[in-house]
């Protein structure tokens, strides 16, 4: 099956360390109600009336092609490419494949920006391609988890564990709902299990939400179910960076 | 007003500074008109241009304001803006307008006036620079400068456009006068045809000499009866020393840090007084001229980064103390600003190729930082071998959204001169000026000629010649647009009309050009422009080491577009026919959405990184500078291109219908060699790529602004992409990049609210200038520039 690109994201600076470009891919196995891409959770093409119209076939020549006009801001600036979504991850294993080789043979380095969702056989062969993984972590409590995303975290947990056994570089990201995932009991699980694990990411990135992607959801003909959802204020947000740093993880920050 | 870092004594004349109102002063033209009417005809035309220099420095009001420490004005106080009649004869009228325009106005007073009418007019009426310029130029001529096809620099001001070298801080006037006495001894009158001009020319050299050494002892005098009479030790002292420092320079080489920026301010004003030379007059690089002196000084105990710091600051108000003179017509419309385009060098690499950052280029940058001046411009000049120390503190100012420091890329510029001829060393030592063009600084008279309006000439070329704005028909006649059966037939016919309108303005230049070597001699400019006491030739005449002729094309972004449009809708797609295109233009579009659809929002655009609308930028391009690039000047130099607007972009747009980019009627056209406004949707690295396809190498200078959001650039991440990115486009030879860097909601506000925005200074073409002080027209056009911006 031929994976669909919602958007090629050029000069896209929150995604990685320097300047990037940023492929979104259409599906993704949770459906989580606070997601500001909701265009990017059904695997099939939907008429949506957005100015990046619908999706499109991703065809690796083209994409390459696309990637490549940026090489020399990659080589500047010490960025790449990000394959995010949706969930890259869940699209189809060979034309990933190919398209990491390829990224590989014209050295450019990626990041993977996953939710962790999927089998870890999908996962295991493109470790040698990708440089890190930019991971979500949302609810430590897995009936919490799939009441808000629609599916567990056991699998998520787990392949974050073999991730690190592995030796792939890891970038925590946590979407920060107030009362939710930010919350001084989830973020006190999250450091549990890291720490149980003996897992060191590079960074962790704590994501104030944001409802900008709400009025996407009345395009797609779909009702928004994340209206009570609200931002944790900044002091609240500096709580949770000194918390996550007294805890002894590094590059604690606010943002992508 | 904000006000950052300053001390107090810097707080007081920078608010002096913007606080007064500029305005008029007659006392150099007073002065002047008396030394026409005593000496023309009875001596040289260089030697009389020398004598009103002497006379006004020798007579000029002084000004030594409290608190300074480097003295002079141009006029007689900050703010004063001395006419140049000899050049431009205001009317009563233009003496009322210029009060009582809205925007960049100039206060004139009923004695000012009474003395225009009385003295200034009765002289100079019939003896100008500019009824010569216009009465020898031919109807052709006229009839496309009145259009819009072209502008022209020297009508009100001087031919300028140059920069001072390490030179001006290692000689005093003596030794300029001692240099020159051997020049005029050496004088072969057995041999030598030209050895009179020669010694006319050096003997005005010469008295240009005494009059900088008067103006300084002046000073030096003035220094000192304040002194005497100052109450407060501590400035009483100040006053000493600044009378030390005139009783050294100009006349002798600057012997500390303090003297050296004295020395250097005193040649300007020198410049700027003898003529209004277009860019006024700048430095060069003044970190690594000032550099030994600061070391020296620093190792003395003489001096601290504050102290040097504050010394720099003295000099940025010195700047701000100068409106550039008052334009009228069509000149003011081309160039709607207060600035006067001196522009300060920081970075860059020494003659050896070696990385040029030295602590002073720190300073230039706090200096800058803090003072917030729309003058002095300043800018960065950078290498691959710039710290990126340096890179990221500028773009740190940068970022905070005035427009400053802008960027340039000195390996580039170092190509670009090579590629005009100039060696190796002299090429290291030059830069970019003014807005952004490239000149061996200190050897070279680089001069800025005038716009051209290149989408009018498509604008011609689909109408057979015929302009709807003046309603004559001032191109070749070559058909109408449908009668051109293919894209290439319609490109022939634009090349021939740009060759047409090209030929037309150098034919104007030549007659120009020699009006200025023969009428307007510059004998103080050419005594620190290399070669030209050795040549015992005037730098209006070609007596740099090189002479260059520069025009600047405008437009690059509507034209390509325009262009992309009728190729892909016309003749690849045939959406719609040539004359159902033609029509939609002479409607405004009105009534012809289908079309203005396909052109505005379906068609390629550069700015996109897309091969499509960029090679057609290319070629247009290519063209333009193959059809300037290597004639003959008049001066033994050739002509070569800029892609600047200043503010002409505006002015074009206002003379043009629309064009088939979707460009509305009277709108103004493209900026520098950005693309069109909103064309760009791709971001900045698409436009960055866009606009490297265009060979900078062979201009004298493209400028690029791009406009973010703040939130694009903030943190440290920000600056660092900031940084890169401004090195990804000088490794792919852009010669210049500067930033805006501002949400549109506050420009907006800032439109609507003028008097709670005074101090919103924003990017504009090669310089910044106040909000407040830019035309509707204007504001519009950079509210509308496309704003980047990725959350």
């Amino acid at each position: 099956m031929c994976p669909l690109i919602t958007n090629i994201q050029k000069y896209s600076i929150h995604d990685g360390p320097g300047i990037r470009t940023t492929v979104f891919f259409k599906g993704c196995p949770l459906h989580c109600l606070w997601c500001h891409n909701p265009e990017t959770q059904s695997f099939e093409n939907e008429i949506w009336d957005v100015c990046e119209g619908v999706a499109r076939e991703a065809d690796i020549d083209g994409l390459m092609e696309e990637i490549l006009k940026d090489r020399i801001f990659y080589d500047e600036s010490g960025g790449g490419v990000t394959l995010s979504g949706g969930e890259v991850l869940a699209q189809d294993g060979e034309f990933l494949l190919e398209l990491l080789k390829r990224l590989k043979t014209e050295a450019i380095p990626v990041f993977i920006d996953t939710c962790g969702a999927v089998p870890y056989e999908r996962i295991k062969p493109l470790l040698v391609y990708v440089r890190a993984f930019l991971y979500d972590l949302k609810l430590m409590d897995s009936e919490e988890h799939r009441r808000y995303t629609g599916s567990g975290n056991g699998v998520i947990l787990d392949n974050l564990k073999r991730l690190w056994e592995d030796g792939a570089a890891i970038y925590i990201r946590v979407p920060m709902i107030k009362g939710l995932s930010a919350q001084k009991g989830n973020i006190d699980k999250m450091i549990c299990f890291l720490k149980d694990n003996g897992i060191r990411p590079e960074g962790i990135n704590l994501l104030p939400y944001h409802d900008t992607g709400s009025g996407k959801y009345q395009r797609l003909g779909r009702a928004y179910e994340g209206e009570s959802f609200e931002a944790p204020g900044s002091d609240e947000m500096e709580e949770y960076v000194k918390q996550l740093t007294a805890a002894g993880f590094k590059n604690v920050r606010i943002g992508g | 007003m904000e006000e950052r870092g300053m001390n107090e004594r810097i707080k007081k004349l920078r608010r002096v500074s913007m606080e007064t109102a500029p305005h008029i002063d007659l006392e150099r033209a007073r002065i002047e008109t008396e030394v026409y009417k005593k000496y023309e005809g009875k001596v040289s035309v260089p030697v009389l241009r020398a004598l009103v220099l002497k006379e006004y420095f020798s007579r000029k009001t002084l000004y030594l304001g409290d608190g300074e420490l480097i003295v002079g004005e141009k006029g007689n106080a900050p703010q004063a803006s001395p006419t140049f009649p000899e050049l431009c004869c205001h009317s009563e009228e233009d003496m009322h307008v210029m009060n009582d325009r809205e925007l960049v106005s100039f206060k004139v007073t009923e004695e000012d006036i009474k003395n225009q009418v009385g003295e200034i007019i009765p002289y100079w009426t019939g003896r100008t620079v500019r009824e010569h310029l216009l009465n020898q130029m031919t109807d052709e001529w006229r009839a496309a400068y009145e259009a819009g096809m072209f502008t022209e620099f020297m009508e009100q001001r001087g031919p300028g456009h140059t920069c001072g070298s390490k030179k001006i801080f290692e000689k005093g006037y003596l030794d300029y006068k001692a240099d020159i006495e051997k020049a005029l001894e050496e004088l072969d009158f057995l041999n030598d045809p030209e050895a009179l001009d020669k010694k006319e020319e050096l003997t005005a050299m010469s008295i240009d000499c005494d009059a900088l050494c008067i103006l300084g002892e002046r000073y030096h005098e003035l220094a000192l009866e304040m002194a005497a009479k100052e109450t407060d030790p501590v400035r009483a002292e100040e006053l000493r020393a600044i009378a030390a420092n005139c009783a050294v320079v100009p006349a002798h080489k600057p012997q500390t840090y303090w003297q050296a920026i004295q020395m250097y301010w005193f040649t300007h004003l020198g410049v700027t007084t003898e003529l209004n030379p277009w860019d006024a007059f700048s430095p060069g690089r003044l970190d690594q001229h000032l550099n030994p002196f600061y070391e020296k000084d620093t190792a003395e105990g003489l001096l601290d980064d504050e102290r040097a710091k504050e010394l720099l600051e003295c000099l940025w108000v010195k700047f701000h103390n100068q409106p550039a003179p008052v334009k009228v017509g069509i000149t003011l419309k081309e160039s709607a600003t207060y600035t006067d385009f001196a522009n300060i060098n920081t970075g860059g690499i020494k003659p050896d190729g070696s990385d040029g950052v030295n602590n002073v280029s720190y300073l230039i940058l706090d200096c800058m930082d803090e003072m917030k001046l729309v003058q002095p411009n300043s800018n960065v000049q950078i290498s691959k071998k710039t710290p990126l120390k340096f890179l990221k503190r500028a773009c740190e100012i940068s970022r905070k959204g005035w427009g400053q420091p802008a960027f340039y890329n000195t390996d580039e510029i170092v190509q670009e001169l090579l590629n005009a001829g100039k060696t190796l060393e002299d090429a290291r030592l030059g830069g970019s000026s003014g807005c952004v063009e490239t000149g061996a600084w200190g050897n070279e008279a680089y001069i800025l000629t005038g716009y051209l309006n290149i989408p009018k000439i498509l604008e011609l070329t689909l109408f057979n010649g015929y302009d709807h704005y003046s309603g004559k028909q001032l191109g070749l006649k070559l058909g109408n647009a449908e009668d051109f059966k293919s894209y290439e037939e319609l490109f022939e016919a634009f090349k021939k009309q740009l060759e047409h309108f090209v030929n037309i303005k150098i034919k104007g230049n030549n007659v120009i050009e020699r009006i200025y070597a023969k009428e307007m001699p510059a004998p103080f400019l050419s005594i620190v422009t290399n070669d030209c006491i050795s040549k015992g030739k005037d730098y209006n005449a070609g007596g740099a080491r090189y002479n260059t002729t520069y025009i600047q094309g405008v437009g690059i972004g509507t034209i390509s577009d325009s262009l992309a449009a009728i190729k892909y809708n016309v003749f690849d797609k045939k959406k719609f026919s040539m004359r159902e295109l033609i029509d939609a233009l002479e409607k405004n579009f009105e009534g012809c959405e289908d079309i203005y659809k396909a052109v505005h929002e379906e068609s390629p655009k550069y700015g996109n990184d897309d091969d499509y609308a960029d090679d057609i930028m290319r070629s247009v391009f290519e063209l333009y500078r193959d059809t300037v690039t290597g004639r003959p000047n008049t001066k033994g130099g050739e002509y070569r291109i800029d892609m600047l607007p200043t503010t002409c972009h505006v002015y074009f747009g206002d003379v043009m219908i629309a064009s088939p980019n979707g460009r509305l009627a009277h709108k103004p056209v493209s900026e520098g060699i950005s693309p069109e406004k909103s064309a760009d949707v791709k971001g900045p690295t698409a436009v960055i790529k866009s606009c490297a396809k265009m060979d900078h190498i062979s201009t004298g200078g493209t400028l690029l602004n791009q406009k973010f959001t703040p939130s694009v650039v903030a943190g440290e991440a920000g600056l660092d992409n900031m940084a890169a990115l401004i090195r990804s486009y000088f490794s792919m030879d852009g010669h210049h990049i500067q930033f805006n860097v501002i949400d549109r909601q506050t420009l907006i506000d800032a439109q609507n609210n003028p008097d709670e925005y005074r101090d919103l200074i924003v990017r504009v073409a090669g310089y910044s200038d106040y909000f407040r002080n830019l035309s509707k027209a204007l504001q519009d056009e950079i509210i509308m520039r496309t704003e980047q911006s990725f959350e």
